[in-house]
């Protein structure tokens, strides 16, 4: 095989098609790795079969700083921060830099404590179908309520003061909504927020509460600055990916409305949707042999998490929403030691929501054919930019 | 055949004790601790749990518990 046989057009997402995109299966039935140029113009490998994403995000010889050179830089506007932008910002760090964090916050997303939080996160949920139901007969589900869960469950989960929470919503929402804001807007809402969360710790170190930051200040392992970031990065990196799930989960939930209540479906709605599909970005330390191709040290990979969850050498007829499957050996959480701190937070989340959802708002329906609804064509998270929903 | 559940390199993901609560636990820190040392009856959980661990924390080895 050529060079030239293996570069491939960089698989953007279009209207009207299908999503993960249709190119995927083709990359994954190949020998080796497809090349392709990023809109940039920076070349980069892409990563499609299960095995070998997984082998990318476990190779200890790749690399999830965004400071190397080679690393792919995907999204639109902004870039990705790294630890020189906002110190905390520990996603990407690589071990043994990265430890100190994961070991530090780990113990606050334990499959215990987050059992622990779940009356509070009930709650919460509770709360937001209250306001979507004083709203009408009719609302946006995802400006109305996808976006607000998980902007108020980690809000809760920090020690937020219930006053703040509106400010901290407002601006994280600023944050992560790539197309709808400006760069000055988004650089001023984190300013804000920077100042805010500052502020905010101050005020823990006087007064520690039973909640996240004020447990992180006691252990004495960050500092005020790691920490500031570390917040930051926890209010923004659970808040668009689990709106996008909740909505696009609702969309797949109401045609299959024999499923609702299968504790599985969970992990199978975020396998199927694979929101996070180019967040994963790496970049080879060494010479590395992924897949039967070898990527050079400093080369840049792009794994596609929707392509490694549709591989159907793992998820027999991969398109099929399928909760027998027992869907949680997917990707979609990211694999190795950066995956999702959040992930159980975000399964007991998911199963509070849909289970209160449909049953409280029993009528609950779409207003707009499936095919017309305003799907995230750009950014680096896929999702949709609205749900119109009546009852 | 014994569990054996690498605390070092465990991340703390708690895949394991979603897969096998009877088996695997997650200390304080999360870090993973073992209810028991042979997968007796949940080989297949204990499996699916050495899949699914991010860290490739989790793995089977010859011997017994004696």
């Amino acid at each position: 095989m050529t060079s030239t046989d293996r570069e491939v057009e960089f698989p953007a997402r279009r209207p009207g098609e299908a999503f993960p995109p249709p190119a995927y299966a083709g990359f994954r039935e190949r020998d080796g790795l497809v090349r392709t140029r990023l809109p940039s113009g920076q070349p980069v490998w892409l990563v499609s079969r299960h095995a070998d994403v997984r082998a990318v995000l476990t190779d200890p010889r790749i690399s999830a700083n965004p400071a190397n050179p080679g690393f792919p830089k995907v999204a639109r506007t902004g870039g990705v921060p790294t630890q020189q932008d906002i110190p905390g910002w520990f996603v990407g760090l690589d071990p043994p830099d990265h430890d100190r964090y994961r070991k530090v916050l780990i113990p606050e997303f334990s499959v215990r404590r987050i059992r622990e939080w779940r009356p509070a996160i009930q709650a919460t949920v509770d709360e937001c179908v209250d306001a979507l139901l004083a709203r009408g007969g009719s609302a946006d589900l995802v400006a109305d309520f996808a976006l607000p869960v998980p902007s108020r469950i980690i809000a809760t989960i920090l020690g937020v003061p219930h006053d703040d929470r509106a400010f901290y919503e407002s601006r994280t929402r600023t944050l992560v909504s790539i197309s709808a804001t400006t760069d000055e807007q988004r650089t001023q809402a984190a300013r804000q927020l920077q100042r805010h969360i500052a502020r905010l710790i101050a005020i823990k170190r006087k007064w520690p509460g039973d909640d996240l930051i004020s447990r992180i200040l006691a252990t004495g392992v960050l500092t005020e600055q790691e920490l500031s970031g570390v917040v930051m990065l926890l209010l923004i990196a659970g808040h668009e990916t689990t709106a996008n799930n909740i909505a696009l989960g609702v969309v797949t939930l109401l045609a299959h409305p024999d499923r609702i209540g299968d504790d599985r479906m969970v992990d199978e709605l975020v396998r199927l949707h694979s929101v996070a599909d180019l967040v994963a970005m790496r970049t080879a330390l060494a010479d590395v042999e992924i897949g039967g191709e070898l990527i050079r040290a400093g080369e840049g990979i792009v794994p596609l998490i929707a392509a490694a969850n549709h591989d159907e050498a793992v998820f027999e007829c991969p398109a099929r929403f399928a909760p027998e499957r027992a869907a949680r050996g997917h990707v979609a959480f990211g694999y190795g030691v950066h995956q999702c701190l959040g992930q159980n937070l975000v399964r007991v989340e998911m199963e509070c929501v849909y289970r209160t959802l449909f049953t409280r708002v029993p009528t609950l329906h779409l207003t707009t054919p499936v095919a017309d609804l305003p799907v995230k064509y750009d950014g680096t998270v896929f999702g949709l930019h609205a749900l119109p929903v009546a009852w | 055949m014994l569990i054996k559940a690498d605390t070092g390199r465990c991340v703390g993901a708690g895949q394991c004790v979603l897969s096998a609560p009877d088996i695997f636990d997650q200390d304080d820190q999360a870090v993973v601790t073992l209810l028991e040392r042979e997968p007796g009856e949940s080989l297949d959980l204990v499996l699916q749990a050495a899949d699914r661990c991010p860290a490739g924390a989790i793995s089977l080895e010859d011997g017994s518990a004696g």
